[in-house]
């Protein structure tokens, strides 16, 4: 059944496969740094979440353990609940001023 | 090795395209081009059910939402019309930033050198094969990982109450104009239904 996944010996070195997630990591931090979108900023969010679960799945693979499998699974799940509650809020700030930009929202500021 | 170069540079394109697109909606395609990629790469790491979900829950379920969110604050008057990003003042430092911490990361790694070779994967189903399949991550979830995964599903039911009070409007929207009679006796919302004339 698995015999077109790559074997083990095709395998790039996985300190690549974690560069490869640094570099996504960042990539997701200056999004979150640069853009005032919050819808943007929401999606560079996602895509440290990915970066995260790709580290845990190369780990995973590395040590031959599936811990790291389930872990990345949660992490999916708990981007599903903050992709919905941040575009919840996302969709309230809208009805209450009729734009959306992350460096106006300052009703909290006391 | 040369399709992981590939896909690391498809990776790391749609996520520059991401975070450059000039409107949510090039970035939500930008976003499921780097889903699909990462897809890939977790099947080259024989994690084939996590690539399954990577595609469903992630592309199917996240990337519509966004797209419902996206298409709903565009109804209303000139969406979007923020002015220009933060990027001319901010690129650089940006930049200069997530350089120097990848190089932090990078290094980091490197230098400590992943050791050992990668040893033949061996999922708690004990065979070799099955590591990463559905049989195994099943197992593996409802037994010894249990309590994380019932966690979870209580912190999904408290974002789906949270949306809800959040973003769900409890009073009726006000009406633009009065009611007239003609829409209060109209039987369809879609189109308004012609009454025949009574004799």
């Amino acid at each position: 059944m698995t015999q077109w996944i790559p074997q083990t010996q095709w395998l790039a070195p996985m300190e690549s496969y974690i560069a490869l997630s640094a570099v996504m990591f960042f990539l997701g931090v200056a999004g979150v740094i640069a853009r005032r979108n919050p819808l943007i900023v929401l999606m560079s969010i996602e895509l440290m979440f990915n970066a995260a679960n790709l580290a845990l799945v190369t780990f995973a693979k590395l040590w031959g353990n599936n811990v790291g499998h389930i872990f990345a699974f949660l992490v999916i799940t708990v981007a599903a609940a903050e992709a919905a509650i941040g575009l919840a809020i996302v969709v309230v700030a809208f009805r209450k001023q009729q734009y959306v930009d992350v460096d106006e929202a300052s009703a909290l500021k006391g | 090795m040369i399709a992981f170069w590939l896909l690391s540079f498809a990776l790391i394109a749609t996520g520059v395209f991401t975070i450059t697109a000039t409107k949510p909606v090039y970035s939500v395609v930008g976003l499921l081009g780097n889903f699909v990629v990462l897809a890939i790469l977790y099947i080259t790491l024989h994690a084939e059910f996590l690539a399954v979900i990577q595609i469903v829950v992630y592309s199917g379920a996240i990337l519509i939402l966004f797209l419902f969110v996206i298409a709903l604050l565009s109804s209303g008057v000139k969406p979007f019309d923020i002015g220009p990003d933060r990027a001319p003042r901010i690129a650089l430092p940006a930049a200069v930033f997530a350089l120097v911490a990848l190089c932090i990361v990078v290094f980091t790694v490197v230098r400590s050198a992943v050791t050992g070779a990668p040893n033949a994967p061996e999922g708690i189903t004990g065979s070799p094969d099955a590591f990463g399949s559905v049989g195994d991550f099943g197992v593996a979830l409802f037994t010894k990982n249990l309590l994380p995964f019932e966690v979870t599903a209580l912190l999904l039911m408290v974002a789906v109450i949270g949306v809800v009070l959040l973003a769900g409007d409890e009073r009726p929207a006000p009406l633009r104009r009065k009611p007239k009679a003609r829409d209060l006796d109209r039987e369809s919302i879609v189109k308004p239904v012609e009454k025949m004339v009574r004799r």
